[in-house]
């Protein structure tokens, strides 16, 4: 761990200041993810700011129908928040299968944004690693990658992001609201993480000098027939190998809307609106969430170990819809 | 009337006496002492599997404020250049790796340097500044690819051949031939190995704490390198947070604390960081080949066994892996062979049932892989070739009540539900299988030593240098001493973990309630019979004419049979005397020389597969035991609970990484390292069947530190099998191997 300056920010305009004047500065807030990150070395901030006295803790439900979280409001108290049990279940869900319970006490909702890559080679710097270090190569490419990537991988990175809770938030069409130097603005949470292409060391488009502030989710919540299925390797404590987060809207047995986002096969959460445009208004058979799946998994490439996930993500997808459906 | 206390406590689930300290916080391990002074010792490691440093630049790091010294290879004190004996008394053959010792890298992560600073997070710091540059060399770490290198040089050869096991084998109505393989598993205890060392310079002697499983072999490791006589090294180590083995030899953060606390003239603390308890000692990634034959009658025909260990490229780790396979079952036909592949890592070191988990592992899937060739149940066809006596050695068992385990497990799991045919038992997208499988262990007594001293209050204190590693040793020691003596076990304390008491041997082995059980009990009897002397000197119209046999010890009383008796303390003080202090070495007995003693299981699991996400769930795991006298019932489930869930990790979980490009570990964190976690860990149901031993031991017990995991790992990976009609021979049976599409 490198020297660092800590400074506790009380106001989130000097806090916007700090981060736009001094370079090499990071934010914190739970830490669960930045303390291990700087223990390791991949992080190396002059000085981090602690932003968890600033006023982003509140979760309430805006005029338009729809929820805010508090960027600082806790993974646990999002997940066990009323209104996200009752209109977002799918929300709570998949946070509650992420990490522990002791982490998700500490860890906040902009954190859970900005986690970073679970990825072996990231977190050691005895290896090449272009997130890390860019132009240094990508170790995973013939290394340990049975985790990573079957979808918008480039070959710098073949990372995968690791969260549960912003698969969810994929598949709700929440909106991530910032605010910088320049401002506030809002960004899709489709367009709040980036694939590597040949900047991996970037995981998002927010931009050095921004701050999370809450994310807003709208109303319509899929509360009577969603699911969240996740694939991982022992049944708790252990980051997705596939998930899927599933919502339909259904009339009869026909799709009036159908949401489907993947965690744990791309650089960022995985979701393809045209395809579940076009299976709106048809039977909400087997079939069709097969062909459905097939559809969103096109293009899917393996890199040997992972290949297994290609299939995989397809019965996952495919489970994960006739759960909603079943509910 | 007045009511007797009761002082009979072996046998019974008495509750830990160190519990409360251990809740508290008031138990104090190795890393908690804080010596006036103390130091902080930070390790770096080395980035490289093979090669040598080229160039290493300490200034950076010497210039921080706070920062006392960098040890490196370049400054290490020229006595112990010359100084050959790194040995302890567990190093396997070849050359014990010495730390800092010169400019050679022999494995990734191996310590390089110690920073020593005032703070530990200065010397973590500073760590980072040290700059190496190394020659690099190319490494290799996968078995598999260096299958061409295997080596019968220094392995400890298996038992001999018997009979003509190829020439069985061809006539054998059923056959098998498979490859089992494994991958490597690190220990990790909860507590990371720390010591504490301080040194007295005028007395020219050490005191050190030290988290180690036996601290004898400390004391052995440091005079040797320093040189110094036996009364100069005094360790200590009186509450360890786990080692399943990590602790059985004297690890580096000893040496370095040693070396910089001498220097130094300060007490110093080293302690490893997570990452760093992945850099010594695991268990060795293996594969085996099991070929087995049987004939139309269920009887074995042929049983070969051919395993090849992984080692390291400076010593030869061996363990028993294929003798199993020899003793298990009765087979006129019988080779074993064992040999090793040294790779570019640090050496292994025993993990938790060495060489049993891994052996047994082969062995169990491959008697459950004939047996449904054959058609027979697995159950049964165990039962056809059950072994009456042990044809390795030609000797009868000193007690084996394996039978009694096959019946109370199937009686209590329900095995006779259990449908031959993969894939029968479905409920919705489960699929259900069952599996079962044998295990085995040995059961050890080494020789130890104990002391105790009987004060005139009537309190008795029992020591001896023994470790309880989370096993229950100061628990169970205490019940041993109270029921022999006949006194209340608050009466008691029992003394470990420190070299200045008598000698014990490494716990380790499931050796500790056999070996250090018996010593205890042994002297406590002795005990008895000095303080009986005296009740006879003090109150002859008593005990006159009578001996030691005569008379009982109960309540902290000595009694006659007519019910008059004279209290232990009363004895003391009316023959002013202070205290009785005796001592006593046993060594295991002629007769149990001339037997074999192992202590024995059968282990019934349910596995739930998801049939089209391939997650494996074990909702359900039986293990009955027999291990002879159970002298806590409580802290004895504890142990096989304990075990199973390990079971469990090794079977579907646990695999070290090692990128064969680098020589690294990957996942050297608990994060992605996969353990059992609770999740994982449902219904466990502990059996212990009635088991006579008076050959064993004095106390007839055999020890439970190890058994409870030996084929758990195969009983789960027969019933993968059950359930989804795939065997996976590779552990760990992680979800992409069971999926069929
Ligand atoms: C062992 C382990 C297992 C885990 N398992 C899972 C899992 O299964 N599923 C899962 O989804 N997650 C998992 N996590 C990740 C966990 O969810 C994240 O670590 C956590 O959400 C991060 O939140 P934090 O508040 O602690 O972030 P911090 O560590 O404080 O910060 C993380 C990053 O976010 C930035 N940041 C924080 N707040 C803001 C803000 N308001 N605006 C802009 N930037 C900000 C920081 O600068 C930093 O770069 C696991 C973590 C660990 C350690
Ligand atoms: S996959 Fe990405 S994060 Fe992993 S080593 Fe390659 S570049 Fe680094």
């Amino acid at each position: 761990m490198n020297d660092f300056k800590y400074i506790r920010s009380e106001n989130l305009g000097e806090s916007i200041d700090v981060l736009y004047k001094e370079n090499r500065s990071k934010l914190i807030a739970g830490g669960t993810n930045l303390m291990d990150l700087m223990k390791y070395r991949v992080e190396n901030p002059e000085q981090i700011i602690d932003i968890t006295r600033l006023s982003l803790h509140d979760i309430y439900r805006r005029d338009d129908g729809g929820l805010r979280l508090g960027a600082l409001a806790t993974n646990a108290d999002t997940a066990y928040n009323s209104e996200v049990e009752q209109q977002y279940p799918i929300l709570a869900k998949a946070i509650l299968s992420g990490a522990s319970a002791q982490l998700r006490n500490a860890a906040t909702n902009g954190g859970n944004l900005m986690q970073r890559t679970r990825c072996y080679y990231f977190y050691d710097t005895a290896t090449p690693c272009n997130k890390r270090e860019p132009g240094s190569g990508c170790s995973a490419l013939k290394g340990f990658n049975r985790i990573h990537a079957i979808l918008g991988t480039s070959e710098h990175c073949i990372a995968t992001h690791p969260s549960d809770m912003c698969v969810a938030l994929s598949a709700l069409d929440a909106t991530v609201n910032v605010q910088g130097t320049d401002g506030e603005r809002t960004i899709p949470i489709l367009d709040f993480h980036r694939l590597p292409g040949d900047t991996p060391e970037m995981d998002t488009n927010l931009k050095s000098d921004e701050i999370i502030t809450s994310i807003d989710l709208p109303e319509k919540g899929f509360h009577t027939n969603y699911a969240y299925v996740k694939v991982r390797d022992r049944p708790s404590y252990a980051f997705a190998l596939v998930s899927v987060a599933a919502a339909l809207d259904l009339n009869g047995d026909t799709i009036n809307d159908v949401r489907v986002a993947l965690g744990g096969v791309a650089h960022k959460p995985w979701r393809k609106p045209e395809s579940e445009e076009s299976f709106k208004g048809k039977p909400a058979t087997e079939e069709n969430f097969g062909k459905l799946a097939d559809h969103i998994l096109e293009g899917a490439t393996g890199f040997g170990t992972n290949d297994f996930k290609i299939k995989l993500a397809r019965k996952t997808i495919v489970r994960a819809l006739r759960e909603a459906k079943e509910l | 009337m007045e009511t007797e206390m009761d002082t009979v406590y072996i046998g019974k689930p008495v509750n830990r006496v160190d519990g409360i300290k251990k809740v508290t916080g008031a138990a104090t391990y190795s890393g908690e002492f804080k010596p006036e002074g103390l130091v902080h010792g930070y390790v770096v490691s080395s980035s490289i599997a093979n090669g040598k440093i080229t160039a290493i630049d300490t200034s950076k790091a010497k210039n921080l404020k706070g920062v006392l010294e960098v040890f490196t290879h370049e400054n290490l004190p020229e006595a112990l250049k010359s100084n050959v004996d790194y040995s302890d008394p567990l190093a396997p053959p070849g050359k014990p790796f010495r730390p800092l010792y010169n400019d050679t890298i022999l494995y990734n992560g191996q310590p390089i340097a110690l920073v020593v600073a005032e703070s530990f997070e200065i010397a973590r710091h500073a760590s980072d500044l040290v700059e190496v540059t190394y020659q690099v060399d190319e490494c290799s770490t996968d078995i598999k690819k260096n299958k061409a290198k295997a080596t019968r040089d220094n392995v400890e050869a298996p038992p001999d051949d018997r009979g003509d096991a190829e020439k069985a084998y061809k006539s054998a109505d059923f056959k098998l031939d498979v490859e089992y393989s494994q991958p490597r598993h690190f220990h990790n205890p909860m507590e990371p190995h720390v010591s504490i060392a301080i040194w007295d310079k005028d007395e020219e002697a050490f005191t050190i704490y030290d988290k180690v499983q036996g601290v004898n072999s400390s004391q052995t490791y440091i005079c040797g390198i320093f040189s110094l006589e036996k009364e100069k090294v005094r360790i200590l180590s009186p509450f360890v947070g786990g080692g399943f083995g990590s602790g059985l030899r004297p690890q580096y953060q000893l040496f370095l604390a040693a070396l910089a606390a001498k220097s130094l003239n300060r007490p110093v603390k080293v302690a490893l960081t997570r990452r760093q308890m992945f850099s010594f000692g695991h268990r060795p990634a293996c594969f085996q080949q099991m070929k087995l034959g049987a004939n139309k009658n269920g009887k074995l025909a042929s049983i070969q066994h051919t395993a090849f260990g992984e080692t390291s490229k400076f010593e030869y780790y061996n363990e028993d892996v294929v003798n199993w396979s020899g003793l298990m079952y009765h087979c006129e036909n019988v080779k074993l062979d064992y040999q090793l592949i040294p790779v570019n890592m640090h050496t292994p070191l025993d993990m938790r049932a060495p060489g049993g988990t891994t052996g047994m592992f082969a062995l169990e899937c491959g008697m459950d892989e004939l047996a449904i060739e054959a058609d027979i149940d697995p159950l049964e066809f165990r039962l056809i070739n059950y072994a009456d006596k042990d044809q390795n050695e030609d000797k009868p068992f000193s007690s084996k009540e394996l039978k009694k385990c096959y019946q109370k497990a199937a009686e209590s799991f329900g095995w006779d539900k259990r449908n031959s045919k993969p894939r029968s038992q479905k409920k919705g997208n489960t699929l259900i299988g069952y599996g079962m499988a044998t295990g085995c262990w040995e059961a050890f007594q080494q020789k130890s030593a104990a002391k105790a001293v009987l004060t005139d209050d009537g309190f008795l204190t029992v020591s001896s240098s023994t470790a309880d590693i989370g096993t229950g040793t100061y628990t169970v020691m205490t019940q041993i001493a109270a029921t022999t003596m006949g006194i209340s076990m608050h009466q008691v304390s029992f003394e470990l973990g420190d070299t200045s008491m008598p000698e014990a041997p490494m716990e380790g082995g499931s050796w500790t309630v056999s070996s250090v059980g018996s010593a205890v009990k042994v002297v406590c009897i002795q005990l008895q019979e000095q303080l009986f002397d005296l009740a006879k000197k003090v109150h002859p119209e008593i005990f006159k004419n009578l001996a030691h046999k005569d008379v009982t010890f109960n309540d902290g009383k000595i009694s006659n049979k007519s019910g008059e008796s004279v209290s232990f303390s009363e004895v003391l003080k009316e023959a002013k005397k202070e205290k009785l202090e005796t001592e006593n070495t046993l060594e295991p007995e002629e007769e149990q020389e001339k037997h074999s003693c192992y202590t024995h299981s059968c282990v019934m699991v349910e596995v739930h597969v998801d049939e089209d996400l391939g997650m494996i769930t074990v909702p359900r795991v039986t293990s009955a035991i027999a291990g002879g006298k159970i002298i806590n019932p409580k802290t004895a489930e504890n142990q096989i609970l304990g075990a199973i869930a390990w079971g469990i990790g090794m079977a579907l979980e646990e695999e070290g990484m090692i990128d064969d490009h680098n020589g690294r570990i990957m996942n050297a964190n608990l994060a992605e390292y996969h353990m059992a976690v609770h999740a994982d860990v449902q219904n466990l149901e502990v059996f212990f069947v009635e088991e006579h031993d008076d050959i064993v031991n004095p106390l007839g017990a055999k020890g439970l530190g190890e058994i409870g995991m030996v084929g758990v790992a195969s009983a789960i990976s027969n019933a993968v099998y059950n359930a989804t009609g795939v065997r996976v021979r590779d552990l760990p049976i992680t979800l992409d191997k069971v999926l069929t599409y």
